[in-house]
């Protein structure tokens, strides 16, 4: 088996250990499911239920006609009572959908089976993942179907599935991949279809021996596929960095994987596409494992999409402490929750609950220039100098300094030994800048 | 969910983890780094040496609180970094120095220096060696009369000695020599380990490139500022004829390479950048110890090169991820 990584980066502790070797169980499936019109980048959706609408499960309840957003569904089947601004896990409360579940678990008319799918052509398949809902289920959430539509200029060569999850924390791509190995295989190879590749890689981190020989079994007679391990190192499952660990090749500055002939796709998005096209199933469910120190069980759950979070807190018993951080997503680039109404999203990836020491914010001193930020940015920027111009409200200067390039991934503010906010500083300057324009 | 509600949520933006690495911890083990010197110090120059080491370590950390108390700032002499500017100050004066002159050169590092530029961070300059300029500029004799140590084998004066580059410089390798028998392999022995003249922490060679290994295993410092200075210094030596072991290990090179110009405030923080420098203190130490007015160049090369520090790191860049490969995709 091959190995690769890429330069610089960072070695945080995976703190994986909460749910690592804890297997997938199925969340209950909540009173009251809500369905933000909006859990993609891209165009929102237009709502296209009324309230006291009955619903099926898998029922499209909101759609728009851009080709870059994706429909969402209902998760449940029941009845339409809300359609109002609801808490979302992304910050701003966002238009919802709210279901109340009748508990029938009706599917919705005319999915049907495909046994035969891999012999549909690349379009049908398409359309299918398009109308499934399906997103980067990562976190990024960018819609599939448009991310399987280069340009025709633009030769793809391979596929890569992302099983880095180099979060710390997360353990739900790890444990598909141990548990739905066969999925994740056969979700790759309709990836290869639609794109007309006969190459595809499984990256994964070294610190998921199971799920290396998981995949390396599941792939055993697919010649075309091949499995790599990847060193664990922070942020190896950015889109850029697996890039240039499997295939050597860097993602121009402010291009797209497909610019080096590369589509990435997560683990979790690769069981959505299998499911989509073999059975027309839209995407209803994710896995979001629920961890930390702060809270009582952590567990991997198999979990609707618009659960609230709060009854995944009490599913896995609830906070061991009285206070602490929420954050969906990892430590790295998650989002801190101001508000546990908020629902489970297609990016969901998992549900941290930090202690109250954890979650305390250090303060932060002044830039002694060790240069150590600079030394592990995935970006090769100098986050030192983005951070004393951002401190001085120098915006417009930040952008000499390719500001546009950093994508938050947070390696330079993990290692300050001055902890300074720097990625604060960096969405700060990046907003202030926009509203300018 | 009543247990939810109740639960008090904590907000910030990513990430939401920290290394455990703070700037004190950096500075007490550069500190720790210098404490082998420290102790040869207090060997070979005894109580007086001892002495000259604590006064100036307790006049910066009383000038530190002071310039803190004076704009209203937390006093954060915990932090470390104004011990180590004391430390390495101290090291950067002869032993038998009038004690009002470390007190006046911990104001001039830290009050002037570091706080009069806004503070750790802020600083152009070095503060200990501009501490140590402004004294070598306002009390020159008493700054060049070097104690012979206390244990050295290899005189018998035990007041006062010009340090090896000093006579090296006024006088010639030959004459140099003649104090150590006409070896050159006790020059370099005596050089080593400290059994010469000079300054506190200028004796050992030896102990000093100790403590700058141990902040290389450490990672608290990289190879860039230490190896192209050290390599820029004795290839010149080499060039222009001179004595490279001697330039080597005589006067403040060691510790300049390895403590001073890796000083992370005033040096560049960019790894192309730190090259430059440390080839551009090479040149100018040896431009001065072969050319200038004093014997020894090492302090007055960083204090030049802490000015264009800042200049290295914008005209240094680090190349971004995908930078090369789109240029070539415009052509
Ligand atoms: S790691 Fe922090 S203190 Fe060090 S150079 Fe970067 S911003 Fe400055
Ligand atoms: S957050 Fe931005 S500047 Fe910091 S390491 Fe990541 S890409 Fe670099």
């Amino acid at each position: 088996m091959k190995t690769g990584t890429f330069e610089r980066g960072t070695h945080p502790p995976d703190s994986k250990e909460f749910t690592a070797a804890k297997p997938l169980v199925t969340a209950k499936v909540p009173k009251r499911v809500i369905i933000p019109l909006s859990q993609h980048i891209g165009a929102p959706c237009q709502s296209k239920v009324q309230v006291g609408d009955t619903v099926k499960k898998g029922q499209v309840v909101g759609q728009a006609d851009a080709f870059v957003s994706a429909p969402v569904h209902a998760t449940v089947s029941g009845k339409v009572v809300a359609i109002m601004p609801y808490p979302h896990t992304l910050g701003r409360d966002v238009p919802s959908v709210v279901i109340e579940n009748d508990e029938k678990e009706e599917w919705v008319d005319g999915l049907t089976e495909n046994p035969d799918y891999l012999s549909l052509d690349a379009e049908a398949m398409k359309a299918s993942v398009r109308q499934a809902g399906i997103v980067g289920m990562g976190g990024a959430t960018f819609p599939t179907h448009v991310k399987l539509s280069p340009p025709k200029e633009k030769k793809i060569e391979c596929v890569i599935l992302n099983g880095a999850e180099c979060e710390p924390y997360l353990t739900a791509d790890h444990r598909m991949m141990i548990e739905e190995a066969d999925e994740v295989v056969a979700g790759l190879k309709v990836l290869m279809k639609i794109v007309g590749v006969d190459r595809g890689y499984i990256g994964i981190e070294e610190n998921k021996p199971d799920s290396i020989k998981s995949m390396e079994e599941a792939c055993r007679n697919e010649p075309s596929i091949e499995v790599y391990s990847l060193h664990t190192k922070y942020p190896q499952g950015a889109e850029k960095m697996l890039i240039k660990a499997i295939v050597g090749r860097e993602v121009p500055a402010g291009g797209l994987p497909m610019d080096v002939g590369v589509v990435v796709q997560n683990i979790g998005t690769a069981v959505a596409i299998y499911e989509a096209v073999r059975y027309g199933r839209p995407l209803v469910e994710r896995v979001v494992s629920v961890t930390g120190r702060g809270i009582s069980e952590p567990k991997n759950l198999r979990v609707r999409i618009g659960t609230p979070l709060s009854s995944l807190i009490e599913e896995c018993g609830g906070f061991k402490y009285d206070s602490g951080k929420v954050i969906a997503g990892g430590p790295m680039m998650g989002m801190a929750q101001s508000n546990l109404d908020a629902a489970v999203i297609k990016g969901t990836s998992g549900v941290l609950v930090l202690s109250p020491e954890e979650s305390e914010t250090p303060p932060h001193g002044p830039c002694i220039r060790c240069g150590r930020c600079i030394d592990v940015c995935p970006m090769g920027l100098q986050p030192a100098m983005l951070s004393v111009l951002a401190e001085a409200g120098m915006y417009e200067d930040m952008k000499e300094y390719d500001l546009m390039n950093c994508f938050e991934c947070g390696t330079c503010a993990y290692v300050c030994p001055s902890k300074r906010p720097i990625v604060q500083w960096v969405k700060l300057a990046k907003m202030n800048l926009a509203q300018k324009k | 969910m009543s247990e939810a509600a109740q639960h008090q949520l904590i907000v910030s933006v990513s990430p939401h983890i920290k290394s455990e690495e703070t700037v004190s911890q950096i500075m007490w083990t550069v500190s720790a780094a210098l404490l082998p010197a420290f102790l040869a110090s207090a060997y070979f120059f005894g109580p007086r040496g001892l002495i000259v080491q604590l006064v100036t370590i307790a006049s910066c950390l009383a000038f530190e609180a002071f310039s803190q108390k004076v704009v209203n700032k937390p006093v954060t002499l915990s932090d470390g970094s104004a011990f180590l500017t004391g430390l390495l100050l101290a090291f950067n004066l002869p032993a038998n120095i009038p004690l009002y002159v470390p007190i006046v050169g911990s104001f001039v590092a830290i009050s002037i220096t570091k706080h009069l530029f806004g503070g750790l961070g802020y600083n152009i300059f070095n503060p200990a060696l501009v501490g140590r300029a402004f004294v070598l500029i306002s009390w020159p004799r008493q700054m060049t009369t070097w104690m012979a140590p206390v244990s050295s084998f290899t005189s018998v004066d035990v007041v006062s000695q010009a340090t090896p580059l000093n006579v090296a410089k006024l006088d010639g390798m030959a004459k140099l020599l003649e104090q150590f028998d006409g070896s050159k392999i006790q020059l370099y022995k005596s050089l080593l380990m400290g059994q010469i003249s000079g300054s506190l922490g200028e004796t050992s060679a030896l102990l000093i490139l100790i403590g700058g290994l141990f902040l290389l295993f450490k990672k608290y410092i990289t190879w860039h500022v230490p190896v192209p200075f050290i390599a820029t210094v004795v290839i010149v030596a080499l060039v222009t004829g001179n004595d490279p072991v001697f330039h080597l290990l005589a006067g403040g090179l060691m510790l300049g390479a390895f403590f001073m110009a890796t000083d992370y405030v005033t040096g560049p923080a960019t790894r192309r950048g730190q090259i430059v420098f440390g080839v551009m203190c090479g040149l100018l130490t040896m431009l001065i110890r072969l050319k200038g007015g004093y014997p020894e160049g090492v302090m007055f090369a960083i204090l030049i090169m802490n000015c264009f520090a800042p200049l290295l790191d914008r005209r240094l860049r680090t190349t971004t991820f995908g930078a090369v490969k789109k240029k070539e995709a415009s052509t």
